[in-house]
């Protein structure tokens, strides 16, 4: 597939000065954000805060009332549908809630996109689809449930499965750590950083989970009243002076997850 | 796509295989193709080599394509030397030579219905349908008998809120279409009697039909599309989001929360509906009659007056709740049968539907004997 001829330094993901008004209540002002090819972005900030509402302003399910989306150098909104089409082949969305299809199994869920944009033997995508559900640590067997027969934590994996059906060049995750384990979450930092480094994969990743905050992203921005208040890497976070920024990172849970951090990271370095 | 993604020599015993190019999604088709042949080709070889130094770029088809050419070269002990693989591959190749270990068991043979499977099937069906109408039966009278005894229990908000809007909301549709049924009827009694030379009887006809059973029935069946389908669709969706377990743990019994006020909405609305329903359609008769037939408003309603007594409408109105009931649990009994996925609660809500209309009639017919056997 053609891709859109783009510098190789240009940021995949550019924001700028996007406004987003749901129900007369502006959600975002003004907000600018970079998100650099190949690399992890940790996009975190309170409950309600608007995280999901960019997410799907980006993605192209939500309006904006004004500012510039471009993913992969296309603008979006004067994209032909084509070249719509061709970006979104190449991206794959996890939503908070999962959004499998459940009149469909696990395994035809992951080949649904499959089922559209190639043209597969069936006995390919079979494997292929298998092996996405294996990568992302569900047996085999889960292969012909339904989704309403999953635990909550199957549900995200399935759903992180069928997002990476197409192998795409970037992924949006919604959460993809809350209601998971913390080992099962912790499983799945190491598979998002395994493919992110084997396949160049560029994630977005919504996330409340510091254990994922530390362990995988490059960067991390921090949303608050509709705008990006800082981003940078764990330094510039534990720097920053903002009181809520203070709070989360600086915090009593925060200071246990960076211990057990650079706990393990001791044990790797011995 | 110039270059060939894989090509094959021979030499003597051993085949090499060169690999380049993109293994990727976008190649996949292809390349499973190329993969396949390879080893068609390899049948005779003792040792196969491959060399994956010019790959481009390499995804977790390619990955898992490579991993399948070496495993159905190695089934029988031959060896399979993978190459110049760029190590920055090797997690991911090692992702694929992970997956797809375990067999799946083949899938259980589809037995092909008999007939007896199958009426014993719909026997069960049957019976399951009898056994929880009559349960959530039951369960409506237990709710209703507490209640009962302690009345500010009962949800009046929630049940003015369904009355409106199976009620009220309801009244202009239900107008318009009793108004045309009772002109069709008036129309066709017209064109038919006039060759007896009986007009004068098309009152009788139009009026003891409407009242007896054309009014509830059509009113009915009205209802059970329009709000026993969205009963059944909005319980199911309660249901697949476990909103009603929620309501379950709080110590909050379901059908007295959710399923009497829809029910007693019904029962309330069912025979108001009726009603008007009933006198939109002698209007649209006498209308008819008027313009149609040439007979006077005035002589219409004198000769109505003749034809029709209170027992008739009585007959007629007297199945009105009865018929809202039976829509109510039907509805909630389908609403209640979701399971969790969309597939469910769109055919939970077409049997629902299908299910009360059926068996408002059946009703019906069991009322109008009862009402012959009792002489009314
Ligand atoms: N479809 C919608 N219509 C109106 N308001 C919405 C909608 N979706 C989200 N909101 C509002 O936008 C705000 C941000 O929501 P969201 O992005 O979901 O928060 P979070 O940061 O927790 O993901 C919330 O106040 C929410 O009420
Ligand atoms: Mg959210």
């Amino acid at each position: 597939m053609a891709a859109p001829a783009q510098a190789p330094n240009q940021p995949i993901i550019r924001v700028k000065d996007v406004e987003v008004v749901l129900n007369d209540r502006k959600i975002l002002n003004k907000l600018t954000l970079d998100v650099k090819r190949g690399e992890v972005l940790g996009f975190v900030g309170g409950s309600g805060q608007g995280k999901t509402v960019l997410m799907r302003t980006i993605i192209g399910l939500l309006p904006k009332v004004s500012g510039i989306i471009e993913v992969f150098g296309v603008d979006l909104d004067k994209a032909s549908e084509q070249e719509r089409h061709a970006v979104e082949r190449r991206w794959g969305v996890l939503f908070q809630q999962g959004a499998l299809f459940s009149s469909l199994t696990c395994i035809q869920n992951v080949q649904f996109p499959m089922r559209e944009y190639l043209n597969l033997s069936p006995r390919l995508m079979d494997e292929i689809a298998i092996a996405k559900l294996e990568m992302v640590g569900l047996k085999a067997d889960v292969r012909d449930k339904y989704p309403a027969e999953l635990s909550g934590g199957m549900i995200k994996r399935v759903a992180l499965a069928r997002a990476l059906a197409l192998d795409p060049e970037i992924v949006f995750l919604d959460e993809p750590t809350s209601g998971l384990d913390p080992i099962g979450a912790g499983d799945f930092d190491e598979l998002i950083r395994t493919l992110q480094q084997t396949l160049g994969l560029t994630v977005y990743m919504v996330t409340h989970d510091l254990d994922s905050l530390h362990a995988i992203c490059d960067r991390i921005a921090v949303l608050s009243d509709g705008k990006v208040i800082v981003e940078g890497n764990m330094d510039v976070m534990l720097a920053c002076d903002h009181p809520w920024v203070k709070e989360y990172f600086r915090g009593k849970r925060s200071r246990a997850a960076g211990m057990a951090h650079h706990r393990a990271n001791d044990l790797v370095a011995s | 796509m110039s270059e060939a993604l894989l090509t094959t020599v021979a030499r003597g015993d051993r085949l090499e295989l060169a690999a380049a190019g993109a293994w990727t999604v976008d190649c996949a088709s292809d390349l499973e193709t190329l993969v396949d042949a390879a080893v068609a080709q390899a049948k005779s070889v003792k040792s196969v080599a491959i060399n994956m130094a010019n790959v481009e770029r390499l995804d977790t088809f390619g990955a898992w394509l490579l991993e399948r050419l070496v495993r159905d070269f190695s089934t029988d002990g031959r060896g399979i030397d993978v190459v110049g693989l760029p190590p920055r591959y090797n997690d991911l190749v090692h992702e694929a030579q992970q997956s797809n270990r375990k067999q799946p068991e083949a899938p259980s043979e589809d037995i092909v219905d008999t007939a007896a499977m199958l009426l014993r099937r719909a026997g069960r069906m049957f019976l399951r349908d009898i056994t929880l109408t009559v349960q959530l039966f039951g369960q409506l009278v237990m709710a209703i008998l507490r209640i009962a005894r302690n009345p500010r229990t009962f949800r009046f908000t929630s049940m003015v809120h369904h009355l409106d809007r199976v009620g009220w909301r309801a009244v202009p549709i239900v107008l318009l279409i009793t108004f045309l049924i009772g002109c069709i009827i008036a129309q066709q009694s017209l064109f038919h009697f006039r060759k007896f030379g009986a007009d004068v009887y098309v009152v009788d006809m139009v009026g003891i039909l409407v009242l007896r059973e054309i009014g509830v029935l059509i009113v009915a069946v009205m209802i059970a599309g329009r709000s026993g389908s969205s009963y059944t669709a909005e319980l199911g969706s309660m249901k697949m989001r476990e909103e009603i377990d929620a309501l379950q743990t709080m110590g909050l019994d379901p059908v007295e929360v959710l399923i009497l006020p829809r029910i007693l909405a019904l029962v309330i609305a069912l025979p108001a509906l009726s009603f008007l329903g009933s006198m939109a359609a002698l209007y649209g008769g006498g209308m008819v009659c008027w313009l149609y037939g040439g007979m006077s408003p005035e002589i219409f309603l004198s000769r109505l007056q003749e034809a029709i007594s209170l027992d008739h409408f009585e007959v007629g109105i007297s199945k009105a709740p009865f018929m809202a009931l039976i829509i109510g649990i039907i509805a909630s009994v389908e609403g209640l049968a979701v399971k969790g996925s969309a597939e469910s609660l769109g055919l939970q809500t077409t049997a629902s539907v299908v299910k009360s209309i059926f068996l408002v009639i059946v009703l019906d017919g069991i009322f109008a004997m009862f009402f012959a056997a009792i002489g009314k």
